[in-house]
């Protein structure tokens, strides 16, 4: 389109300054100005890829990858992880009676406990993540399955929540409050964890509720209807429980009005769907005591007390309960160490084959280049 | 864009259809055009004009109302958009949806919105200038004022009067009724329509011509029946039906068409007849062609495998989703959501579901944005073309001028070019150098040594000659050019659809005006002694008619060269004027038109009219210029003392010494002198004629006037002498010549003088008879036909003048033949064409002329380095074999040390074995035995970069062609034979493995024939660049069409895709700007496949985790605005500015163009590599990510905006490795798209806590950047992906660099190390390539090669050549003297391999029709003369030829022409005229044949010689 306008602004005799260089006489001249933009002659930086040229940038990242690698590889192994299958798939397993209903709409409650022993304590902050596998947070109709502005208090919405919902938008004419497939399938397994003393004593471990999920996802994205309205059970009138759900979702945390309705951390954090099907989500925090030497988490055996809500031998999915420490760079993950040290040793390995290239080819390249 | 202004064409002339179509219902077959006036009171309602179309033009496509509907209906046509409006809708399905449907409507609603914008804008621009053009003025004549008023030219209407004054341009096709000029003529120019500049005559109307007073609309009451309006420039037909019912034919010369401009003709009334979009200049219009580029074709393959990837990747997960779904049976997951009418799907229907949706995720991989890219990056190499200041012709003031945009990469992927010769590698600058009369030549040295000057001078004096020198004239058109006038013609400025470059260009012609004229052509010195016999037959002329006598009395050489003068001064349709007054007008006593009836004829040459009409004139002028003249004439002329007699006066000696000082006079001398004589100016139609007619000016013979009906020649000593006109037949290119009849007005003789090229005329002259007379007459033709082959042979122009005196009742039968066919409607051209067949015959010959053509400035040297480049260049033309041949050599397209290989066949069969044995001959030499020279093997394969020398026969279509050092020749004749069906095949064996190609005598169709037969059959890319309109079907047959903006009109211009001011610019064109556009776009292209591929790669693995349920980890607005916006700035800029090598180098090693030619950017496999790169880099892009945040508590967008974002990093540090130069800009792109990138996801994913559903990414992009994990994997992850391609690169540069890389390191250089390296060329570049790779990759930098082992190889013709070089530079006849002797040396050398086929043999044994056994024969006589032992070969020559022969075959090797080493002749000359040709030679001259037919073209040789031996 340009091109079609130079060529007509040309034939007009009417050249903008920026095309021509048409003085202030008459008779306009045509020649192209020569600017270094227009005549292509622009000051450049031109790397040639040569073993030569590119051999320190391959050394470099090589030094500088290792180190970084060896950093986080030794960050990672810092970090305490203790994993545990809860989902009763063998007999032997304590929740195989329970793993045995796969229905959602059971009434009575199934527990079971998972004994277990941690053989290192756990010295900062543990953090206790259930996991799933198998399970496909991330499929396409189910991400969609939800109404953002329904969870955002939005009194409309509430009542009349968007399509991406169905079905899980209505039940029995009533809405259902939160709508859609992801709310419909929140996780409602119970965890709670025991320290088994060496003497018998079960201590119940104090497990925090609050703090799991993100800040903007607790004060901005989710609300309540009704404003400060406290009485959720009135801000959800005319509302109907999602299909799955045993209460409804103002009873969800009865006694912590900031843990409650829409705003309930368990929910919020379920409500952030899953990139993997394998995946973990973060459920409780152990907060290391205070001024106190003890560590979070002392070895020893402890008891992981569950109540099975959760049906997923279905599609073959597996639940887990992990206690893990973190750093700076997250959860446990050798990985991205790994990683860093891998490609800065090919990178160092690369350089030093460029190295001999180099030495071997470069010079007679040179010669060749430059007679005499 | 291209498309849409193309569009804009089809649609205008889908307009014009329309009209017609309506108007058809009215009109029948014909247009009937009544008199407005006599319907003025009755508005127009039952005016019968009020149909057709008004003059208001209109080319805007839309009105406001009709914009959006219109413009979205013509965008739809484009198929991409289609598929992308298709997809976008795709998303307003529920089930399938993938995307916020609004939001996925959005890129498409932008590309639409873009596109329409520019077109808006486009429509506006011509909407402006529609209606400037609609405003202007124009006088019409109005019945209720009585006189002409002004009106705005779209209120003109068909059937109005209307007054036209000098330098108007006109409103409409109006047909002439009447002209202010006495003889009912009205001039105009054409340049805005056909570029000519030379003034065109029209006439009025023949039942008006008579009118002696003023035409007075009034009056008028005849109808006019004509053509409907038709787009044919050069037809009009139709008639005027006069109230008495009287009927006149109407021709293209009455009618007057909108565009042109009025000149020297102060006013012109017409009527109009077509007007607006009928006109045919309108009809004319066609936007630019829309061509599609190699590059465009391979992407579109390409594009085609990517929806081939598309689909599989689609099904592929569609069938994943339906297997994942049977696996879970009737459990149902609870993740796997129902349909929303909460009914189950089966794994078949949602698989098919997925199948939809997959499409619209993965559409990106088809990128919505590849297309505008390339479109915007074209215009902009288009703009930067456009910009450079070396394709910037001062002198003219023009730009190289892209017409075609959207085929600049193919400029740099040309293989062929095919050339025009005259106007293209030629000035088209006629100038007079020799001419021979009556079998003597006047050599003209003076005038040659003279020319000698100007070129060395041309540098240093162009600015002074051409602005200097053209000041007079300059104020000359001012000074008749009101200054109202100059206003109008730059208030049409925005006329551009007629040419408009034409019209701007018009002011610098203007500012010459003279067309054809350049200094040199006009100034002429005269050659001493034809000077004397023309003063000395003039004034005897003078003395005879004083004293009554016949002038037969007067020798018959001085009568011939009396007579050779007035042709060239009267055969012609040059136009004279002399600045201070239009045109010199002389009111006649009587009108004396041409003879136009017999009655007129009888009334005419009755004899008592005969004589008192003419004589009285032509005396009445004698006495008035006598006097005045007599100066002039005698100053020049009386050198010799011979003619001193015949003066009266003394010529002082200052003068003297001027006119004849050898050395160029001083050129304010003899511009003054020019000024002297009134400064006539001659406008021709071709420069010859100019030429010719400087050139008699040059010997006094001057053309003073010229009315349609006599032509006024002021002679020396006999005066002004009036020549009546009975009749002009004009040239063309069938007939080949041009006649004028005239009455002569000294002897009353009707004669005819023809000039037309040599090869017709001979046939043409009367047959000699037997006696005195007849000897001489054979002699001259005899002489005349070796002067004509020596000036072919120089290179110079030839032409015959010869004349013919018919009697009176030879004139009367042919007249009324002749007026049948003038007045004939039908089939008129014909006719006319036949007349003028039967009137030229039987000649006699009066001479010959040598016009030289000049070399444009560097084309040698753009042939060397284009050739350099591995470009095959053929040269089309329609000159003559020895002059092409000549020109060829002078322009280095014929290197002397190559082998000529010349085919001359007079049929089907004699071109088939002709072919054949070529053929054969080529193999044998270069196939089968390997050359002699090992070290020239060498030479050659590693010239052409090929592999080894016999491998052609094999790899003839992978391998670029193998060519050898060879020429071949072939003319027009032969060249229709050997494009025969049969025979095309083994032209193109032939043609292809010869370096150069010349074919001479070629028609414009055959060139076009030769252009497609070579495209087509060989695949290959070509480039077709020509000056005129013989060029026009060539240039739009090639690939890429270049026309040259010359002088010989706009034609080839407006056909063309690139138009050049000189040939030469067409070296950077191709090796720069060529090279640069399709590397830049053919990286560009794989570019995008790559980029677009690795983003689809990336959510493609993701579906092996997400249940192949479509999900996709990026963010919508990432995966829709990746392409659009993220990701698109820099590789625009990369794909507009990257500058692989620099200009510098790329001229001054011409070898990198080969490059582009053997498509080595984007070769099919890298489109496999790229998109092999692209999934591996997408494979760690995605799974780098993936292990580092596998079984965490990552949701699904916090996950995939560090994916989206190492994403962008890598394919932006990916574009970083693959730009060659990093300017500003490239940074400034780069560090633009990431932060624009960052700014809008950090805006976006704070904007709204609710919105964009399903990702809802708020704060996402906020939180990550307080991760550390994000910053450790934005670093790891491009290094790791892009590790490969980095290593390789380096590798590549440092293992086996292509020339193009070497050409880069040459670049880093300082520039006079590389100007070292470059001029001393010893390097070998790259010769490591060789170690490491089979394809030799090594740099042939051969001329010093060539240089160090020519005098080993041919040690016997350093001499030789080096006189030849001498002789083409300077083609000073006497040289050939010394040439006499190498050809027996060369002999002896073994290399030379003449084959002279007995012409009898062939003649005997190949007659038409029956069987050849010649064939054998002739194999049997080359082979042995190929076994390179000269005694052999010479023995078997001397064994098949007569001594004759034997005198001809050293004859052929003894001119400059052909001393070349290495010669083969084939000719086979006619076979019918062999008999007669044998009678003839022993007739004419025992020294050799006299061939004139066919095989007489390459016959020159012998000429040669017969010179020499004169001389």
């Amino acid at each position: 389109m340009m091109a079609s306008s130079y060529n007509a602004k040309d034939e007009d005799g009417i050249q903008p300054g920026s095309v021509g260089s048409g003085g202030p006489g008459a008779v306009k001249n045509r020649k192209p100005d020569n600017t270094a933009f227009k005549q292509q002659r622009l000051p450049a930086w031109q790397p040639i890829l040569t073993a030569g040229t590119v051999l320190p940038a391959f050394f470099t990242i090589g030094l500088i990858f290792i180190p970084i690698g060896i950093g986080l590889f030794v960050t990672s192994n810092n970090i305490k992880e203790f994993e545990i299958d809860y989902t009763g798939v063998d007999k032997s397993s304590p929740c195989f009676h329970c793993s045995q209903n796969y229905s959602w709409n059971s009434t009575s409650a199934c527990t079971c406990s998972v004994p277990f022993t941690l053989e290192t304590s756990f010295e900062s902050n543990v953090f206790m993540y259930y996991g799933l596998s198998n399970f496909y947070q991330n499929h396409r109709r189910y991400v969609k399955s939800r109404d953002d502005s329904q969870l955002n208090g939005d009194q409309s919405s509430l009542l009349n929540p968007s399509k991406e919902c169905e079905p899980y938008r209505k039940s029995d004419e009533k809405t259902i409050a939160p709508c859609g497939a992801i709310a419909n399938s929140l996780f409602n397994d119970t965890l709670e964890l025991f320290h088994i003393h060496p003497n018998g004593n079960r201590t119940a471990i104090h497990l925090v509720k609050t703090g799991i999920a993100w800040w903007t996802d607790k004060h901005v994205k989710f609300r309540n209807p009704g404003g400060n309205n406290k009485n959720l059970s009135v801000a959800f009138q005319d509302t109907s429980k999602p299909v799955n759900w045993r209460k409804p979702v103002y009873e969800l945390d009865p006694t912590d009005p900031d843990n409650n309705g829409f705003i309930n951390e368990d929910f919020i954090v379920w409500m952030r769907t899953a990139a993997l099907p394998t995946f973990r989500k973060l459920f409780r925090i152990i907060q290391k005591k205070k001024d106190s030497k003890t560590p979070t988490l002392q070895s020893g055996n402890y008891t992981l007390e569950v109540t099975y809500n959760y049906p997923v031998r279905s599609f073959d999915g597996r639940k887990r309960m992990i206690l893990s420490t973190i750093s700076w760079m997250g959860g446990k993950n050798p990985f991205l160490g790994i990683a860093y040290m891998t490609v800065g040793s090919v990178c160092f390995f690369l350089g030093v084959v460029l190295l001999i290239i180099h030495h071997k080819y470069g010079n007679r390249n040179n010669n060749a280049d430059i007679p005499n | 864009m291209a498309r849409e202004i193309g569009e804009s064409g089809e649609a205008k002339s889908a307009k014009v259809k329309k009209h017609k179509r309506r108007k058809s219902k009215k009109e029948g077959k014909t247009r009937t055009v009544h008199a407005n006036i006599l319907y003025d009171h009755t508005k127009g309602l039952d005016n019968p004009n009020r149909h057709y179309a008004n003059n208001k033009i209109k080319t805007t496509k839309y009105t406001l109302l009709s914009f959006l509907p219109k413009n979205l209906f013509e965008q739809f046509h484009r198929f991409a958009n289609v598929y992308f409006v298709f997809i976008a809708l795709l998303n307003f399905v529920p089930v399938v949806n993938a995307f916020q449907p609004e939001l996925a409507i959005a890129p498409v609603i932008f590309i639409l919105s873009v596109t329409a914008i520019k077109d808006l804008w486009e429509d506006y621009r011509r909407h402006r200038s529609d209606k400037e053009i609609n405003h202007m003025d124009c006088l019409v004549y109005s019945r209720n004022e009585k006189k002409y008023l002004e009106k705005y030219w779209k209120e003109v209407r068909v059937g109005d009067f209307i007054r036209l004054r000098c330098n108007e341009i006109l409103p409409a096709d109006v047909l002439l009724l009447s002209s202010s000029d006495p003889d009912r003529l009205c001039h105009i120019e054409t340049a805005t329509l056909d570029g000519e500049t030379n003034l065109k005559q029209r006439q009025v109307v023949r039942s008006f011509i008579d009118l002696d007073c003023e035409f007075d609309p009034l009056k008028y009451n005849s109808v006019i029946e004509c053509e409907k309006p038709n787009n044919d420039l050069n037809r009009f037909r139709g008639y005027i039906i006069h109230c008495s019912g009287r009927r006149d034919g109407l021709y293209k010369d009455n009618l007057l068409l909108r565009g042109c401009t009025i000149r020297n003709t102060e006013e012109a009334v017409g009527i109009i007849i077509y007007a607006g979009h009928e006109t045919k200049a309108m009809l004319n219009n066609n936007g630019p062609r829309y061509k599609r580029s190699k590059l465009e074709r391979q992407m579109n393959v390409d594009v085609f495998w990517c929806v081939i990837i598309l689909l599989v990747m689609c099904l592929f997960s569609a069938i994943g989703h339906g297997l994942w779904m049977f696996q879970y049976g009737d459990k149902r997951p609870v993740f796997d959501v129902l349909s929303p009418e909460g009914t189950d799907l089966s794994p078949v229907v949602s698989a098919i579901y997925l199948f939809l949706t997959m499409i619209i995720v993965f559409q990106i991989l088809i990128p919505i944005s590849l297309f505008v890219s390339i479109e915007i990056v074209k215009i902009c190499q288009v703009y930067f073309i456009h910009q450079d200041a070396e394709l910037y012709d001062e002198e003219t003031d023009s730009h190289l001028q892209c017409r075609a945009l959207n085929i600049t990469e193919d400029l740099g992927q040309m293989q062929y070019i095919f050339s025009d010769k005259t106007g293209t590698l030629t000035e088209n600058k006629m100038v007079f150098r020799r001419c021979t009369v009556a079998g003597v030549e006047y050599s003209h040295d003076a005038n040659a040594r003279r020319l000698a000057m100007y070129q060395e001078m041309d540098s240093e004096e162009e600015d002074c000659t051409s602005h200097g020198g053209t000041l007079p004239r300059r104020d000359s058109v001012a000074s008749h050019q009101s200054g109202k006038v100059v206003l109008r013609s730059m208030s049409t400025k925005s006329h551009r659809r007629t040419g408009s470059r034409a019209e701007a260009k018009r002011a610098s012609i203007l500012s010459k005006h003279t067309a054809f004229s350049s200094p040199m052509e006009k100034d002429i010195t005269p050659d001493p002694q034809l000077m004397d016999k023309v003063n000395e037959c003039s004034s005897q002329m003078e003395f005879m008619r004083f004293h009554s006598q016949s002038i037969k009395q007067i020798p018959p050489d001085l009568c011939d060269i009396f007579d050779f003068f007035i042709a060239l001064t009267i055969c012609n349709t040059v136009v004279v004027s002399s600045p201070n007054q239009p045109r010199q007008k002389v009111r006649r006593y009587e009108l004396k038109s041409p003879v136009k009836t017999i009655e007129d004829f009888i009334k005419r040459f009755t004899p008592s009219r005969l004589t008192s009409g003419s004589n009285s004139s032509s005396s009445s002028s004698l006495a008035t210029n006598r006097s005045s003249h007599r100066v002039g004439s005698s100053m020049l002329s009386s050198a010799e003392s011979t003619l001193t007699k015949l003066n009266e006066e003394k010529p002082p000696d200052h003068d003297l010494q001027h006119a004849f000082s050898p050395v160029p006079p001083n050129y304010d001398k003899t511009k003054a002198l020019a000024k002297d004589e009134c400064e006539l100016r001659y406008e021709a139609e071709s420069p010859d004629e100019a030429a010719l007619v400087y050139a008699a000016r040059a010997y006094k013979c001057s053309l003073v006037g010229r009315l349609p009906d006599q032509v006024t020649v002021e002679l020396p000593h006999l005066g002004r002498l009036t020549f009546e006109l009975l009749h002009t037949l004009g040239f063309d290119s069938t007939r080949k010549r041009m006649s004028v009849v005239v009455k002569h007005p000294l002897t009353d003789q009707i004669t005819v003088y023809t000039k037309g090229a040599d090869s017709v005329i001979m046939d043409l002259i009367r047959p000699v008879t037997d006696n005195v007379k007849g000897k001489r007459q054979r002699k001259i033709l005899y002489k005349t036909q070796n002067y004509l082959n020596l000036y072919a042979a120089d290179g110079l122009r030839t032409l015959c003048i010869a004349k013919k005196v018919l009697s009176k009742e030879e004139y009367a039968s042919w007249l009324q033949h002749h007026l049948e066919a003038e007045t004939a409607i039908q089939k008129r051209e014909e006719l006319l064409f036949e007349s003028a067949l039967r009137l030229e015959t039987n000649l006699h010959l009066l001479g010959a002329t040598g016009i030289e053509d000049r070399l444009q400035d560097g084309v040698p040297e753009t042939i060397a380095s284009l050739r350099k480049a591995g470009l095959q260049i053929w040269v089309l033309t329609g000159d003559k074999q020895e002059t092409a041949i000549n020109i060829a050599y002078a322009c280095k397209l014929l290197d002397p040390e190559e082998e000529i290989i010349t085919l001359n066949a007079d049929s089907q069969e004699a071109c088939a074995v002709l072919l054949e044995n070529s053929l054969h001959y080529i193999q044998t030499k270069f196939l089968c035995n390997p050359p002699p020279d090992p070290q020239a093997a060498k030479h050659y394969s590693s010239f052409h970069f090929s592999s080894p020398v016999c491998s052609l026969a094999s790899s003839a279509h992978t391998s670029p062609f193998l060519v050898h050092r060879l020429g071949l020749v072939i003319d027009g004749r032969t060249l229709a034979y050997a494009l025969d069906k049969s025979l095309e095949d083994k032209f193109l064996a032939v043609a292809r493995s010869c370096r150069s190609v010349l074919c001479c005598r070629s028609t414009p169709l055959q060139k076009s024939m030769v252009v497609k037969l070579v495209r087509n059959k060989l695949k290959v890319m070509t480039l077709a660049i020509g000056d005129g309109a013989n060029d026009v079907s060539m240039i739009q047959v090639a690939d890429v069409g270049v026309g040259i903006s010359g002088q010989e009109g706009m034609q080839a211009v407006m056909a063309s895709d690139f138009a050049l001011p000189r040939f030469r610019y067409l070296q950077k064109l191709l090796l720069v700007h060529g090279h640069w556009c399709y590397s830049r776009l053919a990286n560009m292209i794989l570019y995008f496949f790559y980029k677009n591929a690795m983003f689809v790669a990336l959510i493609f693995w993701y579906q092996f985790y997400c249940g192949f349920s479509g999900s996709a980890m990026v963010d919508q607005w990432y995966l829709i605005f990746f392409n659009l916006m993220f990701s698109a700035f820099p590789q625009l800029i990369t794909g507009t500015l990257d500058k692989d090598v620099s200009a510098d180098t790329l001229q001054e090693l011409p070898q990198l163009y080969m490059n582009g030619q053997n498509s080595e950017e984007y070769k099919p496999y890298m489109f496999w590599m790229n998109m092999i790169d692209a999934c591996y880099q997408s494979l760690i892009c995605f799974f780098i990510p993936y292990f580092a945040y596998v079984d965490s508590d990552v949701d699904l967008f916090t996950w995939g905006t560090p994916i989206t974002t190492l994403a962008l990093f890598t394919i932006l540090i990916h574009l970083g490795i693959e730009t060659k130069t990093w300017t500003w800009i490239n940074w400034v792109s780069i560090g633009f798209s990431i932060s624009l990138f960052f700014t809008v996801a950090l805006c976006y994913n704070a904007s709204c806590p609710t919105c964009f559903s399903p990702s809802n990414a708020y704060w996402t992009m906020q939180r990550l950047l307080g991760d550390p994990m994000f910053y450790l994997l934005c670093v790891v992850t491009p290094m790791a992906a892009l590790l490969p391609r980095y290593f390789y690169r380096a590798c590549q540069g440092s293992l086996f660099p292509n020339p193009v890389q070497v050409g880069r390191q040459l670049d880093k250089l300082p520039a006079d190390m590389r100007r070292l390296l470059l001029s001393q060329s010893r390097m070998k570049l790259g010769s490591l390539g060789s170690l490491f790779t089979p394809r030799a990759l090594f740099f042939p930098l051969c001329s010093p090669f060539q240089k160090d082992y020519r005098p080993r190889m041919k040690p016997a013709h350093v001499s030789g050549n080096k006189q030849k070089e001498k002789a083409i530079a300077s083609p000073i006849p006497s040289k050939t003297v010394e040439m006499w002797d190498t050809p027996l040396s060369s002999k002896t050398s073994g290399n030379h391999v003449i084959l002279n086929i007995k012409t009898q043999d062939i003649a005997e044994t190949c007659r038409p029709g029956s069987d050849c056994p010649l064939s054998g024969n002739l194999d049997c006589a080359m082979e042995a003369s190929y076994t390179k032992d000269p005694p052999t070969s010479r023995t078997v020559l001397e064994a098949t030829l007569s001594p004759v022969d034997l005198c001809q075959v050293r004859l052929l090797t003894s001119t400059p022409l052909l001393c070349q080493t290495e010669s083969i002749q084939l000719v086979l000359p006619p076979s019918s005229c062999l008999l007669e040709q044998k009678v003839e030679d022993e007739d004419s001259s025992n020294q050799s044949p006299l061939l004139p037919k066919g095989g007489g073209d390459t016959q020159h040789n012998q000429e040669h010689s017969v010179k020499t031996t004169f001389l």
